[in-house]
C-alpha cells in the first residue's frame, strides 16, 4: 500500500483509541493478575467515556474514510455516544455482582470494550462488508459474555444457544448480502441505492429479506427473537443488562442505516417487512410477558416489545420516524439500565433472586428502591409525564403522519396490554405483604439507578437536548 | 323578618347537624359505628320483610302483626354529647320563627302588606331566569303560621318524646332541616324554588322515616316513600318543563299572566293533541298526588309511620303532605281556567277521602288509623280545590294541621305510656291512667269528626257544602263520597278512642305500668287542643265567609263564573245538616259496636269475611303494585344486572378481554419450548413467509 494513499484516520480515532486501550488493559490484566479487576473496570469505563467525548468533539459534518465504507455523521455520533454510555453503565453494573459471586474476571470489562468497538464500526458502516465486520466483532464477544460463567449450566446453555442461532442469522445476513451484491454489482450503500433506483428484481428482494432477517435477529424482533428470553434468563444478570442496552443500540443503528441509506427507492417493500415485524414484536412482547414470573425473562419480552415500538418509527420511513426511533432508543436504554440496576440489587443472604414475587412489599422494606422502580415501570408502560410516554408519542406521531394508522392503533393497544404486567409489579411492591428485605445496594448500582430514574422522571422538564440532537441526527441520513 | 322566618330553622339544622357530627366523631373515633352494635331485638319482627328489595310492600307484614317498637330500648347506648344544646337551639329558633310568623300573618292578612323579597339570582341560562325570592302574600302567610307553629310545638314535644334516644342531635337537625325546606316551599316565587322545597321536604321525610336506620322495616318504608314520590315528581317536573316550553318562564307572575291564553292552546303530547293548560295542570297535579298521598300514590304514607311519632305529626299529617294542596292553591290562576283538570282533582280527592276512610275502619295500629285518616282528610281538601273553593280547602288544611297534629302527638303519648305498644287491640281502659292524654285525644277526635263549633266542623262541613254547590261534573261524586266518608271518619275515630281508652284493659302488664307523659309533651298538646277547638270559629270568616276576597286578594284566583263561595252559603238546609247527622251515625255505630256490644264487630267481620279482608289489606294495593311494578322492575333489574352487566359488559368487556389475553399469553409462552431447533425453525419460517409474501402478495 502506498503511504500516500493512507486513508485519513481522524474519523476512526475513537475506535483506534479504544482498540489500543483494550490491548493495554489486556496486557495489564494478564501480567498483574486478577487482583486489579476493579482498576481495570474503572479504566475501561474511563476509556469508554473518553471515547464518547472524542466522538462528540470530532470535526463536525459528515466524515468518510476507508474508501467510503466508514461514515461519521450526526446519526453515527448520536448512536455511538448512546452505545458507549450503555457499555460503560453495563460495566458499572457488573462489579458488585461478580464480587459477591467471587467470579471476578478482568477479561469482562475488556471484552465489553472490544464489543463496543464492533458496535461503533457497525454504526459507522456504509457498505456491506464493513457492516459484517462490525457485526461479527460485536457478536463474537457477546457469545463469549453469555457463557462467561463457565461453571454454570444455564450460562453455558445460553451462550451456546446464542452462538448457534447467531451463526444461523449471520449466515442469512451474508446470503442476503451476496444476493444484493449479485443483483446490484456493488457493496457500498450509495451504490446499491443507485442501482435499485434504476431497476429492482425479485432477486434483490430476496436479498433484502435475508439481510433484514439478520438485522431483526440482532434487535430481537419477532420471529427472530426466540433466543432472547432463554439467553436473557440464562446469562449472568450484568451480561443481560449489557445485552439489553448497547448492542440493541448498535442493532437499531445498523437497521436504520441499512434500510434508509441502501434501499431508499424500494422503501415500500421494506416498510412492509418492518411493519409486520413491528406489529408481531409489540404483540408478542406484550402478551408473552404477562405469563412470566422471572424478572429477567419478563425484561426479555419487554425489550422485544420495545424494539417493536421503536421499529414503528422506521416503518414510517420518514425523517421524523427516524427521529422517533432515535429518541425511543435513548430513552429505552435509560429505562432498561435502571431496571437492571434494580434486578441486580435483588440480593438476599442466600444469593440473588429473580422472581417478581420477591419484590412483594418492597415499598415498606426499601421505599426509595421501590419508588425508583415504580418510576421506571410506569415509564416502560408509557405513562405520562414520564420519558417512556414521549418515546412512544414520537414514534406514534410519525406513524400517523406517514398514514400508518393501523400500526399506530395496534401499537397503542399493545401498550395497554403491556401496561398490565408493569403495573402488576408496582402492585406487588406497594400492596402485597412485605417479604424479607434485600442486602444494601452498592454505590455503582445506586448511581446508575438514580441517573436512570431521574432521566425518566425529569425528561419532560428539559427535553430539548435529546430532541434537538435526535433531530439533527435524523436529518443527516436524508 | 321574612328572611329570618325561613332561615332560622336552617341555622338550627346546621348547628344541630354540627353537634350530631361532632358527637358521632367523639363516640366512634376513626370510623363508622359497627352495624351490629346498636341493633335490637326488634330486628326479629322485621326480618320477615327480607332485604330492601321488598321496599314497596313493606307494610304487608305489618297489616296483621304490627308491633313496631317506637324508639325501643335505645337507652342502652349513652346519649350523644350536646343533645340538650341541640334541642334548645333548634326549639328556640323555631319558637322565634313561629312568633314572627304570627306577626307576619297579621301584617299580611289584615294590613295587606304583600311583598316580594328578592334575595339573589339563582339560575340564569338563556331564556331561563330564576331568582331566589320570597313571595309573601296571604296564602304564604297561612302556610307560614301552620308550618312554624306545628313545627315549634313538635320540636318541644320531641324533647320529651325522644328523651331516651341516643341520637337526638341528628333528629333535631333533620326536623329543622325539614322545616326550612317546607318554608322554602311555601315562600317560593317560581316553580324551580317550589321544586327545591318540594324535594327538600322529600329528603327530610326520607331521613326521618328512616331515622331508626337499624330497623330494616324503617329503611324499607323510607325507600318506599322516596320511590313513590318519584312517580309524582316525574309528572311534576314534566309539568314544569311543559310550562316553560309554553311560556318561556317559570316565575309565578309571568306564568299566571299567561293562564287565560294557555287555556286555548294545544300541545303535542304522546301522539295526541291536548289542551295545553289541562295537560300542564294534570301533570303538576301528579306531583301533588305523590306528595299528598292521593289515591294510587298513597301507599307510602301508612308505611311512613315507621318514623318517630313527632315526625308523623309534623311531616305526615300537618305540613309536608299538605304541600300538594298548597301547590294547587298557589297555581289556582292556572287550574281555574281548566275545568277538566279541576274535575280530575275532584275525582281523585273524593276517591281518596272515601277509600282511605274505608281502610281506616279496620286497622288496628293506632298510628296507621290516623295515617289513613290523614289521607282521607287530604282527599277532602282536594275536593274543595277541585270545585273551585280554594280558600275552603286552605281552611281545612289550616284546621286539620291542628287537630291532626294533636291526634298524632296524643297517640304518641299513648304509645309512650304503653311502652311502645301500638296495637289498639292490646290497649283499653287507659282513660283513668292517662286522663290528660285521654281528653286531648277526645278533643282531637271531636274536631276531626266535625262536632259543632270545633275547628273541623267549620272546615269539613264547608267542603261538603262546597261540593254540593260546585258546578264541575265531578262535584256530585265528590259530595256523595265526602258525605259517606264523614260517617266513616266518625266511626273509625271513635273506634280508636273507645278501644284505646274505654273498656277493659287487654294487656294488664302494660296497663299497670302506664303513666302520664311529662309536661314538656302535654303543653304542646294543650296548645294544639286550643287550636283544634277555636281555630274554626276564629278564622271562619276569612276562609269561607265574606272576608275571603279581602284576606286572600290576588293570592287565590276565582274566575268570572266561579261563585261557589257564594253558592255554598245558600245550599238547602238538609245539606248543611247532613254532615252532622253522618257524624252522629258514625258515633252511634261505634258506641254500639265497641262499648255496648263488643262482640258485634267480630261477628260482622266473620259474616263479611271477604269485605273485611279486602279492607284490612287496604284494597290490595300493595299486592297489586307488587305484581304490576315491583316484580317486573326487579326482573328487569336482574336481567340487566346478570345479563346486561354480568354477561355482556363484563363478559365481553373487562373479564372477557382479560381472559382472552391470558389465553393468548398461554399460547405464546408455549411456543418458547427451549429447543434450539424450534427456534431456528421459527427463524426460517419467518424468512420463508416474508419471501412468499413478496413472491405472491405484496411485491409491486
Amino acid at each position: 500500500m502506498n503511504p500516500a494513499t493512507l486513508p485519513p484516520l481522524v474519523p476512526a480515532l475513537p475506535e483506534l483509541m479504544l482498540a489500543l486501550g483494550a490491548m493495554a488493559l489486556l496486557m495489564f490484566g494478564v501480567f498483574r493478575g486478577p487482583r486489579f479487576v476493579h482498576v481495570i473496570s474503572g479504566l475501561a469505563i474511563a476509556l469508554l467515556l473518553l471515547a464518547a467525548v472524542m466522538v462528540v468533539y470530532l470535526p463536525g459534518g459528515t466524515l468518510t474514510t476507508f474508501g467510503g465504507s466508514f461514515v461519521v455523521d450526526d446519526f453515527a455520533r448520536f448512536m455511538k455516544v448512546l452505545a458507549l454510555v450503555g457499555s460503560a453503565a453495563a460495566i458499572a453494573l457488573s462489579t458488585d455482582y461478580f464480587d459477591s459471586l467471587r467470579e471476578q474476571r478482568f477479561e469482562y470489562p475488556i471484552l465489553i470494550v472490544l464489543s463496543t468497538i464492533g458496535m461503533m464500526m457497525l454504526i459507522s458502516a456504509a457498505d456491506l462488508i464493513a457492516l459484517y465486520l462490525g457485526l461479527e466483532t460485536m457478536s463474537l464477544v457477546l457469545y463469549v459474555l453469555a457463557a462467561i460463567h463457565r461453571t454454570s449450566v444455564r450460562s453455558s446453555e445460553a451462550g451456546l444457544k446464542y452462538f448457534v442461532l447467531g451463526a444461523l442469522s449471520s449466515g442469512m445476513l451474508l446470503y442476503g448480502a451476496s444476493l444484493v451484491y449479485g443483483f446490484t454489482g456493488t457493496v457500498s450503500f450509495s451504490g446499491i441505492a443507485r442501482a435499485t433506483a434504476e431497476q429492482t428484481s425479485m432477486g434483490l428482494l430476496f436479498g433484502l429479506v435475508f439481510l433484514f432477517a439478520g438485522f431483526c435477529f440482532k434487535v430481537s424482533a419477532v420471529p427472530f427473537h426466540m433466543w432472547t428470553p432463554d439467553v436473557y434468563e440464562g446469562a449472568p444478570t450484568p451480561v443481560t443488562a449489557f445485552f439489553a442496552s448497547a448492542p440493541k443500540v448498535a442493532g437499531i443503528a445498523m437497521f436504520i442505516r441499512g434500510a434508509i441509506d441502501a434501499f431508499p427507492d424500494i422503501a415500500p417493500q421494506w416498510q412492509q417487512i418492518v411493519g409486520f415485524v413491528a406489529i408481531a414484536s409489540m404483540l408478542l412482547g406484550s402478551f408473552a410477558a404477562i405469563g412470566q414470573r422471572n424478572f429477567k425473562r419478563l425484561m426479555a419480552y419487554s425489550s422485544i416489545g420495545h424494539m417493536g415500538f421503536a421499529l414503528i418509527g422506521l416503518a414510517a420511513g420518514t425523517e421524523e420516524g427516524v427521529r422517533g426511533v432515535l429518541i425511543y432508543t435513548a430513552i429505552y436504554v435509560a429505562m432498561t439500565l435502571g431496571t437492571f440496576a434494580v434486578i441486580l440489587s435483588m440480593r438476599r443472604k442466600v444469593g440473588y433472586v429473580e422472581d417478581i414475587g420477591d419484590l412483594s412489599g418492597l415499598a415498606r422494606t426499601h421505599p426509595a428502591l421501590a419508588f425508583f422502580l415504580a418510576v421506571l415501570l410506569f415509564s416502560l408502560a408509557g405513562i405520562p409525564p414520564l420519558a417512556g410516554f414521549f418515546a412512544k408519542f414520537y414514534v406514534f406521531l410519525a406513524a400517523i403522519k406517514a398514514g400508518l394508522y393501523a400500526l399506530a392503533v395496534i401499537g397503542v393497544l399493545a401498550s395497554v396490554v403491556a401496561a398490565y404486567y408493569y403495573l402488576a409489579i408496582v402492585k406487588i411492591m406497594y400492596f402485597d405483604e412485605a417479604g424479607e428485605g434485600f442486602e444494601p445496594m452498592s454505590a455503582e448500582l445506586k448511581v446508575v439507578l438514580g441517573l436512570a430514574g431521574l432521566i425518566n422522571l425529569l425528561f419532560f422538564v428539559y427535553p430539548s437536548p435529546l430532541l434537538e440532537t435526535a433531530t439533527s441526527a435524523a436529518r443527516s441520513l436524508f | 323578618m321574612y328572611q329570618a322566618i325561613v332561615l332560622l330553622p336552617l341555622l338550627g339544622a346546621i348547628l344541630a347537624g354540627i353537634i350530631a357530627i361532632a358527637g358521632a366523631r367523639a363516640r366512634h373515633p376513626g370510623g363508622s359505628p359497627a352495624p351490629g352494635a346498636e341493633n335490637h331485638a326488634d330486628n326479629a319482627h322485621a326480618g320477615g320483610h327480607g332485604a330492601g328489595a321488598s321496599a314497596l310492600h313493606a307494610d304487608i307484614a305489618h297489616a296483621s302483626s304490627h308491633h313496631a317498637a317506637d324508639g325501643h330500648g335505645h337507652a342502652a347506648e349513652p346519649p350523644a354529647q350536646g343533645s340538650r344544646a341541640a334541642e334548645l337551639i333548634t326549639s328556640t329558633l323555631l319558637v322565634i320563627s313561629a312568633i314572627l310568623s304570627w306577626i307576619a300573618f297579621v301584617r299580611i292578612g289584615f294590613q295587606q302588606e304583600d311583598m316580594r323579597v328578592a334575595l339573589f339570582p339563582w339560575i340564569v341560562s338563556g331564556e331561563l331566569q330564576v331568582d331566589w325570592a320570597l313571595r309573601i302574600d296571604s296564602l304564604t302567610a297561612v302556610m307560614l303560621v301552620v308550618v312554624t307553629t306545628v313545627s315549634a310545638l313538635v320540636h318541644i314535644y320531641s324533647i320529651g318524646y325522644m328523651a331516651e334516644d341516643p341520637h337526638r342531635p341528628r333528629f333535631f337537625a333533620y326536623l329543622s332541616l325539614f322545616t326550612f325546606a317546607m318554608l322554602a316551599l311555601v315562600t317560593s316565587d317560581n316553580l324551580a324554588q317550589l321544586f327545591f322545597g318540594w324535594e327538600g321536604v322529600g329528603l327530610a321525610s326520607y331521613l326521618l322515616i328512616g331515622f331508626w336506620y337499624q330497623r330494616p322495616s324503617a329503611n324499607a318504608a323510607a325507600i318506599k316513600a322516596f320511590i313513590v314520590n318519584r312517580v309524582g315528581d316525574f309528572g311534576f317536573a314534566l309539568g314544569i318543563f311543559a310550562l316553560f316550553a309554553l311560556t318561556s318562564s317559570i316565575n309565578f307572575d309571568a306564568v299566571f299572566a299567561e293562564g287565560p291564553v294557555l287555556a286555548n292552546k294545544t300541545m303535542h303530547f304522546l301522539s295526541w293533541e291536548a289542551s295545553a293548560l289541562t295537560l300542564v295542570c294534570i301533570l303538576l297535579f301528579m306531583g301533588a298526588m305523590g306528595k299528598s298521598a292521593q289515591f294510587l300514590l298513597h301507599t307510602w304514607l301508612p308505611d311512613a309511620m315507621e318514623g318517630p311519632t313527632p315526625v308523623s305529626a309534623l311531616i305526615h299529617a300537618a305540613t309536608m303532605v299538605t304541600a300538594g294542596v298548597f301547590m294547587v292553591a298557589r297555581l289556582s290562576p292556572l287550574f281555574e281556567y281548566s275545568p277538566t283538570a279541576l274535575a280530575v282533582v275532584t275525582f281523585f280527592g273524593a276517591t281518596t277521602a272515601f277509600f282511605a276512610a274505608t281502610v281506616g275502619l279496620v286497622q288496628n295500629d293506632i298510628k296507621r288509623i290516623i295515617a289513613y285518616s290523614t289521607c282521607s282528610q287530604l282527599g277532602y281538601m282536594f275536593v274543595a280545590m277541585g270545585v273551585g273553593a280554594y280558600s275552603v280547602g286552605m281552611f281545612h288544611l289550616f284546621t286539620h294541621a291542628f287537630f291532626k297534629a294533636l291526634l298524632f302527638l296524643g297517640s304518641g303519648s299513648v304509645i309512650l305510656a304503653m311502652h311502645h305498644e301500638q296495637d289498639i287491640r292490646l290497649m283499653g281502659g287507659l282513660k283513668d291512667k292517662i286522663p290528660v292524654t285521654y281528653w286531648m285525644m277526645v278533643i282531637g277526635t271531636l274536631a276531626l269528626t266535625g262536632f259543632p263549633l270545633t275547628a273541623g266542623y267549620f272546615s269539613k262541613d264547608a267542603i261538603i257544602e262546597a261540593a254540593y254547590a260546585g258546578k264541575n261534573p265531578m262535584a256530585v261524586y265528590g259530595f256523595g263520597l265526602t258525605l259517606i266518608a264523614a260517617a266513616l271518619t266518625s266511626f273509625y275515630s271513635w273506634r280508636l278512642v273507645f278501644k284505646t281508652f274505654h273498656g277493659a284493659p287487654h294487656d294488664r302488664h302494660h296497663y299497670e305500668h302506664a303513666k302520664e307523659s311529662p309536661a314538656v309533651m302535654l303543653v304542646p298538646l294543650a296548645l294544639l287542643a286550643v287550636g283544634s277547638l277555636a281555630a274554626g270559629l276564629m278564622f271562619r270568616d276569612i276562609f269561607t265567609g265574606h272576608g275571603v276576597a279581602e284576606f286572600f286578594r290576588d293570592s287565590l284566583k276565582f274566575a268570572e263564573g266561579n261563585h261557589v263561595l257564594e253558592d255554598m252559603h245558600h245550599v238547602p238546609t238538609f245539606v248543611a245538616l247532613l254532615p252532622t247527622v253522618m257524624m252522629l251515625i258514625g258515633f252511634a255505630v261505634a258506641y254500639d259496636f265497641y262499648l255496648r256490644r263488643p262482640e258485634a264487630p267480630v261477628r260482622l267481620a266473620e259474616q263479611h269475611a271477604l269485605l273485611y279482608r279486602f279492607l284490612l289489606n287496604k284494597w290490595y294495593f300493595d299486592e297489586l303494585y307488587e305484581v304490576l311494578f315491583v316484580r317486573p322492575a326487579l326482573r328487569l333489574g336482574r336481567l340487566l344486572w346478570k345479563g346486561g352487566d354480568g354477561y355482556v359488559i363484563d363478559g365481553f368487556g373487562p373479564d372477557g378481554v382479560s381472559a382472552r389475553v391470558i389465553d393468548v399469553t398461554r399460547g405464546v409462552v408455549r411456543l418458547q419450548t427451549g429447543y434450539l431447533y424450534h427456534y431456528a425453525f421459527a427463524m426460517l419460517i419467518g424468512v420463508a413467509a416474508l419471501i412468499t409474501w413478496f413472491m405472491f402478495g405484496g411485491a409491486h
